[in-house]
């Protein structure tokens, strides 16, 4: 026990230096600023929070490259992207305001705790100002709240579900990608012309936010052109087996098969169903048909064969001829061999687009960004509504594109598309079958799927 | 023996509770002092505390405690969403609720020891994580996560007071003091006091359960329980009493969790959560006082940290080295951090059970006996000396 004693004083004494510590205010020099997280020094850091694990996790990864060569275009490295076709012309090259772009990256592993703890430590510690990713809408909402009780900027990646600017629209987040309401009425006119008006649907669907929208936008836009829905069926995020959903299918009487889903989700159900061979089967006198409403690149990549004739939407496609795309696709296939997919086109356009803003402000504080954002009285030509208001810009891709004041949604062309018969190359995999244009996919921000939410006012934090 | 017992368990309590309280600052230097691990620090401080008075004592091998831990998050959250966002009547129901649930498992599942209590446990605690899924979507909100909406009743909720989680007026996410410590930056958070003061509530309780009769009973569990029985005690009480103090403990991690960041998902309930404590508990050395903390810590810093490293991480490191040598050595660290960090957990934690089995708290001893100081003595309590788990 005499060692112990000595320990304890030493122990003591240690004590009594923390406190001493503690006491002299000599050493310690505290901060004041007027935001969370003013970059005060020569560099400015973004935080990109995307899924690096589960089932988006390709996703992810390919929106993770696509933020890393916007940080290049913005720092004045590489050959400039799509900062040479945007419209506006207030990004110099030289950082934003000046200030070197570095950036943090998180993973979300498509959970939406995970993703919370994920942006909190990268605003907490790292000082993001801005988050930029996700690629589940579960997650994205769940770190737009988390950004706006922080007092940062939140430049959602790929989020479809109609939620994130509908009933848990926040004023510190802004979405450039489309909507599934947007999917539903760009798919619905080509459905009928492809396939009739006389047609019982079945749905799978993801059972999140995501999934739950998607369903409600296309059960409603496809019994507008007059099919009838037999049955929809919630499937977890998780699973990775669709066969025990796929098998009531055939006994149903059902003769479209509609996945609701997505990423991994969508390349095993997809796989599953053509295995049951759902596609050969005549089903009322009609061929049985499968409908993939949101599609992606790496998606198409993964289900290989089975998509073929398969039809979806998508935000964007490298395959289009305008000169953001072109100049978009030759940047990033120099970097990495491949072209991009239309989740790394979204969170590459959001960056630009923050740049951007904060650029037009002269300022980092998210008020001022916001009303960046929000824009003017600009509209988009073609649509007659007293909420066709934001910020109209153009070369980013997906031709002239309206950031809407009133609920910091996107408006913009959205493609249909097809699985490609005879695919020339790896990266051939889709056709663009449609491009629908803004009007027709315009909705009102009181739409009643849109409804219930509250942008409130832009939080500056502390 | 009695009077060095209790002047050493003043002093470990007091020792911790400067720690405890003087956190942001020593560890600002690992670059740990921001509020988001701070509080998980002291959460999942208090989780591996309550773990251990179950696994530690009575050797009884839990493996769905994280569904205490759910069950305590979902609890908090509903609270905020029918009253208001003050963090008392959050905590308070998440430890009723998960004592309910640690009542009612506990009572089935106690009915067998080994590895088919371990293997019940583990049932109903991934049963729960199913449900919540599932048919409970209505209560849990699904894949989405139980959070709160601008829609909800809050009937308590008056005009003027916060818009997220407070104690009375105090905002759990506001940073009060952020001071550049020796050049390191410390954030004092109040979220991370108030969680710190049920940290070392959690530990003076466990303390004085450690030191009493009834905790002397649960040792009895661990050793004998044939012995036990043949002396004329019934052992089932007192193992269901550990267990349920040990989902309370749960609950209120889980609660706690709530309260810094309101929202509630269903992998907080799944089973590598629940796996995630008990190497919590081992690795910090399992039966002792500091061990789960350590270990909680220790986990929750690797989680934090380590994931975060990625290539330009590392190349920034060996920048001052040759070209070949820096990317070599990149190429063989990369693995093992980023995405792999679990490989170096799941590498250390095999490191610790093969040469440490009394986990760090006994790699430390060894350490201050071997400098000669010895870290509260050395020989001070037999039966602290860790058993393998059965």
């Amino acid at each position: 026990m005499k060692l112990y004693s000595v320990s304890r004083r030493g122990l003591l004494k240690g004590g009594a230096v923390l406190g001493a510590g503690l006491a002299a205010p000599t050493i310690f020099t505290s901060r004041a600023s007027a935001f969370t997280n003013e970059p005060t020094g020569s560099t400015v850091t973004l935080g990109f929070n995307v899924p690096q694990t589960g089932p988006y996790a390709e996703e992810g990864k390919d929106e993770l490259r696509a933020q890393q060569l916007a940080v290049e275009h913005l720092n004045g490295e590489g050959d400039g992207g799509m900062l040479n076709t945007f419209s506006s012309k207030a990004l110099q090259g030289n950082g934003i305001l000046g200030k070197k772009v570095t950036f943090v990256t998180g993973d979300t592993q498509t959970k939406s705790d995970a993703a919370r703890a994920s942006a909190k430590s990268m605003i907490e510690k790292d000082g993001a100002i801005m988050i930029n990713g996700g690629s589940s809408s579960g997650v994205a909402i769940a770190v737009q709240g988390l950004c706006q009780d922080a007092g940062v900027i939140f430049m959602a990646g790929l989020t479809h579900s109609n939620d994130t600017t509908g009933k848990d629209k926040k004023a510190n987040g802004f979405r450039h990608f489309f909507n599934a309401y947007m999917s539903g009425a760009a798919l619905a006119p080509v459905l009928k012309n492809a396939y009739g008006a006389d047609r019982r649907a079945y749905h799978l669907t993801a059972d999140y936010t995501w999934g739950w929208t998607q369903q409600e936008s296309i059960v409603a836009a496809t019994e507008g052109i007059g099919w009838e829905t037999v049955e929809t069926v919630l499937t977890p995020l998780a699973s990775t087996d669709f066969s025990s959903y796929i098998a009531p299918v055939l006994n149903s009487g059902a003769d479209v098969l509609v996945l609701n889903h997505y990423g991994g989700n969508m390349v095993n159900s997809l796989t599953q169903a053509v295995q049951f061979g759902l596609r050969d089967k005549t089903v009322n006198g009609k061929q049985f048909e499968i409908v993939v409403p949101l599609y992606s690149e790496l998606m198409a990549k993964g289900a290989g064969e089975n998509i073929k004739g398969v039809l979806g939407s998508m935000n964007w496609n490298w395959q289009l001829d305008d000169a953001g795309t072109k100049a978009f696709v030759q940047s990033f296939g120099k970097k990495y061999g491949f072209p991009p997919s239309n989740s790394a086109q979204t969170c590459y356009a959001q960056v630009i687009l923050y740049a951007d803003a904060v650029a037009r402000a002269g300022s980092f504080n998210p008020c001022a960004v916001v009303e960046a954002l929000e824009g003017g009285d600009s509209s988009l030509p073609g649509v007659s509504s007293a909420a066709n208001k934001g910020f109209l810009f153009d070369g980013l891709g997906n031709g002239p594109t309206l950031y809407r004041s009133a609920d910091h949604q996107c408006f913009k062309d959205v493609l249909v598309v097809k699985g490609r018969e005879n695919p020339t190359t790896e990266y051939d995999t889709l056709e663009i079958v449609e491009k629908t244009p803004a009007a027709q996919v315009w909705y009102e921000p009181d739409h009643p799927m849109f409804a219930g939410g509250n942008l409130g006012t832009c939080n500056p934090g502390a | 023996m009695s009077a060095t017992v209790k002047d050493n368990d003043r002093l470990l309590l007091t020792v911790f509770v400067i720690l405890v309280l003087a956190g942001p600052i020593v560890l600002a230097p690992i670059g740990a002092s921001y509020p988001d691990l701070l509080q998980r620090f002291a959460i999942y401080g208090v989780f591996a505390i309550g773990f251990n008075i179950l696994f530690g004592l009575t050797g009884y091998l839990s493996f769905g405690h994280a569904a205490f831990l759910g069950v305590g998050s979902y609890a908090a959250v509903w609270m905020f969403k029918l009253l208001n966002y003050n963090v008392i009547p959050a905590l308070v129901l998440a430890v009723v609720v998960s004592a309910v649930f640690a009542l009612v498992i506990g009572y089935v599942s106690l009915r067998r020891s080994g590895i088919y209590f371990s293997i019940l446990t583990l049932a109903f605690a991934q049963m729960m994580y199913n449900l919540a899924y599932s048919v409970l979507t209505p209560i849990t909100n699904g894949e989405t996560g139980l959070q709160v909406y601008t829609d909800d009743p809050q009937w308590l909720q008056t005009a003027g007071s916060p818009t997220t989680t407070n104690l009375f007026g105090i905002r759990m996410n506001e940073v009060f003091w952020k001071p550049e410590f020796l050049g390191f930056e410390a954030q004092f958070n109040y979220g991370y006091y108030f969680a710190a003061v049920f940290l070392i509530l959690a530990f003076y309780i466990a303390l004085r359960i450690f030191r009493s009769p009834f905790g002397m009973m649960l040792r009895a569990v661990k050793s004998n329980q044939n012995r036990m029985g043949y002396t004329g005690l019934n052992p089932r009480p007192y193992t269901l009493a550990a267990f349920v103090i040990s989902g309370m403990y749960a609950g209120l991690a889980g609660g706690l969790l709530a309260c810094m960041d309101p929202l509630a998902g269903a992998e907080r309930m799944q089973w590598t959560a629940s796996g995630e404590v008990v190497l919590m508990t081992i690795l910090g050395g399992a039966g002792t006082l500091l061990g789960p903390v350590l270990g909680a810590g220790f986990i929750k810093y690797l989680e934090a940290i380590f994931s975060k490293v990625n290539e330009t991480v590392l190349q920034d490191w060996f920048s001052f080295m040759p070209d070949w040598m820096g990317d070599a050595l990149s190429f063989v660290i990369s693995p093992f951090v980023g995405e792999g960090w679990h490989l170096t957990l799941g590498a250390l934690f095999m490191a610790i059970v093969i040469f440490l089995p009394g986990g760090l708290i006994d790699g430390a001893r060894q350490l201050g006996r071997w400098i000669g100081g010895g870290f509260g003595g050395g020989d001070r309590k037999p039966a602290h000396s860790p058993v393998p788990a059965e």
